[in-house]
């Protein structure tokens, strides 16, 4: 399974980072850590037509889109 | 570093008025600290405005405010129009002339000084086109550039506009179209069209000085301009001062076409704060994700918010969004 760690990062990077992998990748998980990267990372996937599923792992978030 | 290779926004990690702190934050502070009393305050921070009214006596009031941000474009001269036109706006907003300000700087080193002589004669084309003389100002180094104006502006004391006034009947007229801030978003992922760039570009740098000189023909019974608080933030503020609620209508709020970009998830981080602090006050029930986004996203250098009777709506170029009715339990109602 491809990861895109995002931690760390700030809109729109991990949207920007997440657009990337989906080019190459059908099912990724996005690591994220703060709420409106949570948000903009779910907006894009589903925007994209994929099954966007989060999850919190301590203080960030997991998104698997497939 | 060359000239050409410098891109402003690669070294910020937010803008505009998007890089404002958290409103809830701030309140919270606010609310901790003393206030001295001055007699001669006519309107200070406790009620919301956008700028301080400071009685002179002679009949005129004096108008201050600040304000100043990271840069949402890569062009120096654009960027200090634009972080001019917002600045100068809360004196618009106020029903006020700007006279003079001060320029507030942060400059990295590592950039050429030509980059902060472009900013600054964009500010000053902008002051000017305001009738505004940038008389001085304050320059410190810092990792990230910022800039901005404190302003100081003249009124007729009778003639102040505040954000309280608006009574039930009013009309609620908007003079900019919103969606400035989830463009610059999209831009700075990357993905702005060029026609979306230009049209939220020419707005941020569009003085509310045209907008300001037609109201004054109308009766305005409040007044406040759509910047990082968002149309329901500054909506909310209107409400609340007014002791009123707003009913806005979804159908008639002018979009820039660059709001296509928020489905994509280019919305901008404060949009999230913004309704954390506001929804309680709100009804958005109404409207899909991809329409609260835009309502909630922060707007830099947006358009003045002017509670007008409904005769008077066709002096001012814009467009009415919603009307003012008596208090209920939300101060902010969006319909579709």
């Amino acid at each position: 399974m491809i990861e895109v760690d995002c931690r760390g990062l700030s809109c729109p990077e991990p949207v920007v980072r997440t657009k990337k992998a989906l080019k190459d990748n059908a099912e990724i998980d996005v690591i994220v850590d703060n709420r409106a990267s949570l948000e903009n990372v779910k907006r894009y996937a589903s925007a994209m037509k994929k099954a966007v599923n989060a999850v919190q792992e301590g203080s960030a978030w997991r998104i698997s889109i497939r | 570093m060359e000239k050409d290779k410098v891109r402003l926004t690669e070294l910020v990690h937010s803008s505009g008025c998007n890089a404002k702190l958290p409103p809830g934050d701030l309140d919270a502070v606010l609310k901790s600290l003393p206030v001295f009393p001055n007699g001669k305050l006519l309107a200070g921070y406790e009620t919301a405005d956008d700028a301080f009214v400071y009685d002179l006596g002679n009949g005129l009031s004096m108008l201050q405010t600040v304000d100043f941000f990271p840069p949402m474009v890569d062009d120096p001269v654009v960027f200090g129009e634009i972080a001019a036109a917002n600045a100068l706006s809360d004196i618009y907003a106020m029903g006020g002339d700007p006279a003079v300000a001060l320029s507030i700087v942060c400059f990295p080193s590592c950039l050429p000084l030509s980059v902060l002589h472009d900013i600054m004669l964009g500010a000053i084309g902008k002051a000017k086109e305001a009738g505004c003389t940038i008389a001085g100002g304050h320059t410190i180094s810092d990792r990230e550039p910022k800039f901005g104006l404190a302003v100081t502006g003249f009124a007729e004391k009778s003639r102040v506009w505040q954000n309280k006034g608006a009574v039930p009947g009013d009309v609620l007229v908007l003079t900019k179209k919103l969606g400035t801030g989830i463009t610059m978003t999209a831009l700075k992922g990357g993905e702005a069209d060029e026609n979306s760039v230009s049209e939220a570009l020419l707005s941020m740098r569009t003085l509310n000085r045209k907008s300001k000189e037609q109201a004054e023909a109308a009766d305005v019974h409040a007044a406040t301009d759509v910047t990082g608080f968002s149309l329901m933030g500054h909506s909310s503020e209107m409400a609340a001062a007014s002791g009123v609620s707003i009913v806005i209508d979804w159908n008639r709020l002018p979009l820039l076409e660059g709001v296509k970009y928020a489905q994509f998830g280019f919305v901008p981080e404060g949009r999230y704060t913004n309704e954390d602090y506001i929804g309680p006050d709100a009804d958005t029930s109404a409207l899909d994700q991809t329409e609260r986004d835009i309502v909630y996203s922060p707007e830099t250098s947006g358009g003045l918010l002017l509670a007008v009777p409904e005769s008077d709506a066709h002096l001012i170029d814009g467009w009415v969004i919603g009307r003012v009715t008596e208090k209920r339990d939300k101060n902010v109602f969006v319909k579709k």
